[in-house]
């Protein structure tokens, strides 16, 4: 039963933390380029204008969610199991949605980094 | 892709791998914290360790941020991640740690996906970028790279 708590929580966090990517790129490609704006307009205005998109901070709240779910995933498992399970995972949870949701381009060569980084993820664990 | 956002890049990893390694020093000698005593969590932050570990991680984020406003997540994420293998130099040259073999294959699969990424285009031309992200993806040829 715990093992199923432990792969619950991952799953959450995996869940949360890719969310909170795909939410906090999204605002930022409607920014645009920070260092473009920061020269023209100054810092203030970069800061209000990502302030101002919601997507930026239902963002953070992900990554809050995917925090705190990680806590407790922790306390439900093993460090050697949680931290790189989650960290793998996130990596091709991301290439998926970042597809699907953002519409990158994520030919053969983006498929093997994230593949080739979520397999070494998982072998610093081993 | 100039050198200035090279610059960024390497702020992300290295603000990320750092920020880490100071909260993982800090909370080791602030101890245990149970979640019945939650509100101590709070004075975690006069550890000068803590503190400077946060301090790193809010400039991993200004840098993340910064990163994801010019290039895809698929890139970002990828080409971010030899903090891993920075974590493992710190653990053998500097806490003086055993680095398995098996570990040291990790770290190679990483950076060779790190390799992968970089050599690729960091953003997704889309034709009207701002407000119509769903349009057909370009053929490679005419994928604009700044």
């Amino acid at each position: 039963m715990k093992h199923a708590y432990t792969w619950g929580a991952i799953v959450a966090v995996v869940l949360a933390s890719t969310t909170g990517d795909v939410l906090l790129s999204r605002a930022m490609k409607k920014v645009g380029d920070v260092g473009h704006l920061w020269r023209r307009a100054g810092l203030v205005t970069v800061i209000g204008r990502i302030l101002r998109r919601p997507s930026f901070m239902l963002g953070i709240l992900m990554m809050a969610v995917a925090f705190f779910s990680l806590l407790f995933a922790l306390s439900w498992g093993d460090v050697s199991l949680v931290a790189p399970a989650s960290a793998s995972l996130t990596f091709v949870a991301n290439a998926v949605a970042a597809k699907i949701f953002l519409h990158e381009r994520v030919d053969h060569r983006r498929w093997m980094a994230a593949l080739l980084v979520a397999a070494g993820v998982l072998l610093l664990a081993a | 892709m100039t050198f200035r956002k090279y610059l960024v890049l390497a702020g992300v990893t290295l603000f990320a791998a750092i920020g880490d390694t100071f909260l993982a020093r800090g909370m080791k000698q602030v101890g245990n914290i149970s979640l019945h005593s939650l509100p101590d969590l709070i004075f975690t932050i006069l550890d000068p360790w803590v503190a400077l570990g946060i301090l790193f991680l809010l400039a991993f984020f200004a840098a993340y941020m910064t990163a994801l406003s010019w290039a895809d997540l698929t890139y970002v994420l990828p080409a971010t991640s030899l903090g891993y293998l920075l974590l493992a130099l710190i653990a053998k040259f500097y806490l003086h740690e055993q680095v398995s073999t098996l570990r040291w294959v990790g770290i190679g699969l990483i950076s060779a996906g790190v390799g992968f990424v970089t050599q690729g285009p960091a953003l997704t031309h889309h034709p009207s970028h701002q407000e119509q992200p769903d349009k057909e993806p370009q053929p490679v040829g005419s994928r604009t790279e700044p």
